[in-house]
């Protein structure tokens, strides 16, 4: 390596400055070995076969789980009137809602110039894709006869028929199906740079060929940046209402109903919140692990943990608020019929659940407001769980306790799963997971080109070409050989 | 610019033809929808022009055109019942016992009265069977039979005229007015309105509080 050691910046404690974000004695050349080195190892550790062995066995299960439906109908779930949206419903709402904190971190952080973004955003993108990909097969699978899923879109078809556009269903299709193109746009675009660089350290015929047909042609010259960027902030401006935007009209789903504790303008602010956290404890979840297996804490650093920790709580407290609301304007709107919706909740059948949405979304969090949990990974992991947990109760004692008790005692109800919804629960998850794993193994999780921007090494005051790599990216052992050859 | 230069795949020359190859694409693919529409669209695959060999030579144009009987002679149901009846061989013998006793082309009826059994005629209007479909809702609203079966007054042999597709349902439940007529006058193949079709059908719809329906189950039951 390089022999011009950088002072060590150890000013992390010191408030006048602000602390780095990349730790430990990286240059340039060493961030792409780490990145680059994770998807460039023969063979994936153990830990990873063991990880996708269970995950993709759990994704084999939901393709047992979807050709019984498919085959034996909607029958062999446990809807039934009045209880017509369950576990499929909740399951959309809560993985349309995972995606959120991706989209979050990389377009509005990105607009808003919060460098520490850059060690995350592509990890968080990721599971945006990923979790819009678990998100989107529920719609598709609840309509009972889904080989009519294309009736969804508005196409001319001689039956003259169309989606009805006054209904917040179409609105869900579009908004879903946008939501999903222009992250994929956004999180392709992004990773080129990196693409071309995993190409260009290739060394078999088949990484080449891939790595270079994904990566565009890539080659890093000005041009490529000055295009590159413009894209890349065009489609961060593009993303960024998406954020609000779509999950405001997931909650159309239901406030455009009539139903008590359905029917409320609060719901849109009070679904975005929920969405961005559950999204970012869903980020803390797998990048905790993932960061101390693969050993990247001098990449995600403490610092990036806690800023997201915090966001968690800011954002938790929104939703902890809105739940608050939600009991007041029961209350104060005098409408006897919300008012039992809301009692019910409390109190009624599901009320179980309830109070496990409490604890998780309301008490739990508030641990985030001490340093030492925000700090400590593990603590961190555990807290991001139990919101996990909290968050799907919530869409779960949304959707069904306003369902199973409406206004008509004669037509109350109890919505029990079946062991076909609780398999297809845990196969989305094992379907998020194998694509999550897939993407560690063959993608670069970490933005190697946009964290090196915020790298003090950046800053070419402190002395010549400490790691800077070549004008189209790093090459490989550059350093030793230049060493050999004598030179600087 | 080779293909591996330095060890790196760039684009090779020959992806240079994805442009070409996007401009093929551009002139393919709007020729293969417009094809795929005139297939999807054309009579034959819609069913128009449908003329089925009937058991017996029947001319409508010679019974309903030239001796002008009414459509109700012999369809009797049709104010009725959902479904227009087709005669029975008795009311052909009403006239054929005397008139043309003796013709080879009414053997196979001659044969029917004799034995009892029904002559086999086929169906030519046939809807699907997931479609309800009531004519006499639609014959006493002075829904002409000419809107949906065309001059059969001028037909030797009975074709489909019309698409009888779900959306060509739909044009007339959205926009009856054009086809409306006073009821009595609905077998009239002949038949035009006095003024501006459009005007007068909506004075009739209004007058008589015709507001087809478009809900699903309205034909779906």
């Amino acid at each position: 390596m390089s022999t011009v050691p950088l002072p060590l910046l150890e000013a992390a404690e010191d408030p006048r400055t602000r602390p780095p974000l990349v730790l430990g004695d990286n240059d340039f050349a060493s961030v792409t070995d780490k990145v680059c080195g994770i998807v460039e190892r023969p063979r994936p550790p153990i830990a990873w076969y063991i990880a996708f062995a269970i995950s993709s066995a759990l994704t084999a299960l939901l393709v047992a789980m979807l050709g019984y439906l498919f085959l034996a109908g909607i029958g062999v779930w446990g809807l039934n009137i009045p209880v017509g949206w369950g576990f499929d419903i909740t399951n959309f709402v809560f993985w349309v809602g995972i995606g959120h904190a991706g989209t979050l971190i990389s377009a509005i952080l990105f607009l808003f110039r919060q460098k520490w973004r850059t060690g995350i955003n592509r990890f968080a993108e990721a599971m945006t894709i990923f979790a819009v990909i678990c998100a989107g097969m529920f719609p598709a699978i609840h309509t009972g006869r889904p080989w009519f899923d294309y009736w969804l879109f508005p196409y001319p078809n001689q039956m003259q028929v169309w989606p009805n556009f006054r209904s917040p269903l179409i609105w869900d299709v579009f908004a879903v199906s946008t939501y999903f193109t222009v992250s994929l746009m956004f999180w392709y675009t992004g990773m080129i740079p990196d693409l071309a660089t995993l190409r260009d350290r290739a060394t078999t015929r088949l990484r080449r060929i891939v790595y270079g047909v994904l990566s565009l042609g890539w080659r890093g010259s000005g041009r490529h940046w000055h295009r590159y960027e413009r894209v890349y902030l065009l489609l961060a401006a593009l993303a960024t209402p998406l954020v609000l935007s779509v999950h405001s009209v997931v909650s159309f789903d239901f406030a455009v109903s009539q139903l008590p504790g359905w029917h409320s303008t609060i719901f849109p602010p009070y679904f975005v919140a929920g969405a961005i956290f559950s999204g970012f404890a869903m980020v803390l979840t797998l990048l905790i692990p993932v960061r101390s297996f693969f050993h990247l804490e001098e990449l995600i650093t403490t610092r990036h943990l806690e800023n997201m920790a915090k966001i968690t709580l800011a954002t938790g407290l929104i939703v902890a608020y809105s739940y608050g609301i939600e009991f007041f304007m029961a209350w104060y709107s005098g409408n006897p019929y919300e008012k039992f919706t809301l009692a019910n909740r409390a109190l009624g059948p599901y009320a179980w659940a309830f109070w496990i949405v409490l604890f998780c979304n309301v008490v739990v969090p508030q641990a985030l407001w001490f340093k030492r949990p925000r700090t400590t990974p593990w603590m961190l992991v555990g807290i991001s769980i139990l919101i996990n947990v909290g968050m799907w109760f919530e869409r779960f004692v949304i959707i069904v306790t306003s369902l199973s008790r409406d206004f008509i005692p004669s037509s109350w109800g109890y919505y029990k799963p079946t062991w076909v919804e609780l398999c297809t629960l845990a196969g989305s998850f094992g379907l998020f997971l194998t694509l999550f794993l897939l993407f560690l193994r063959f993608g670069p999780m970490i933005a190697m080109a946009e964290i090196k921007s915020v790298m003090p090494a950046a800053g070419l005051e402190r002395g010549p070409h400490r790691g800077h790599g070549q004008y189209w990216g790093e090459i490989p052992h550059q350093h030793e050989r230049r060493q050999e050859e004598g030179q600087p | 610019m080779s293909a591996e230069a330095g060890g790196r795949l760039f684009f090779p020359r020959w992806a240079n033809l994805a442009r070409p190859a996007l401009a093929v694409a551009l002139v393919v693919v709007p020729a293969y929808l417009v094809l795929l529409l005139a297939y999807g669209a054309s009579p034959r695959t819609i069913n128009v022009g449908y003329q089925p060999h009937q058991p017996v030579p029947y001319s409508h144009a010679l019974h309903a055109g030239q001796l002008g009987i009414d459509c109700r002679y012999c369809h009797t149901t049709v104010e009725k019942a959902a479904f227009a009846a087709v005669p029975p061989t008795q009311t052909c013998m009403n006239c054929h016992s005397k008139i043309r006793a003796a013709s080879a082309k009414l053997l196979p009826i001659r044969e029917s009265y004799a034995t009892g059994l029904p002559v086999p005629w086929v169906k030519v209007h046939d809807l699907p069977d997931f479609v309800y479909f009531d004519h006499s809702a639609h014959v006493r609203r002075g829904v002409g039979c000419v809107e949906c079966h065309g001059r059969v007054d001028k037909m030797e042999v009975v074709a489909q005229v019309h698409r009888l597709s779900m959306g060509w349902c739909l044009d007339c439940h959205r926009q009856p007015d054009r086809h409306l007529r006073p009821p009595e006058l609905v077998t009239k193949m002949e038949w035009v309105p006095p003024e501006d079709p459009l005007v007068y059908g909506r004075r009739l719809r209004e007058a008589t509080k015709i507001n087809p329906s478009t809900d699903c189950w309205t034909c779906h039951r």
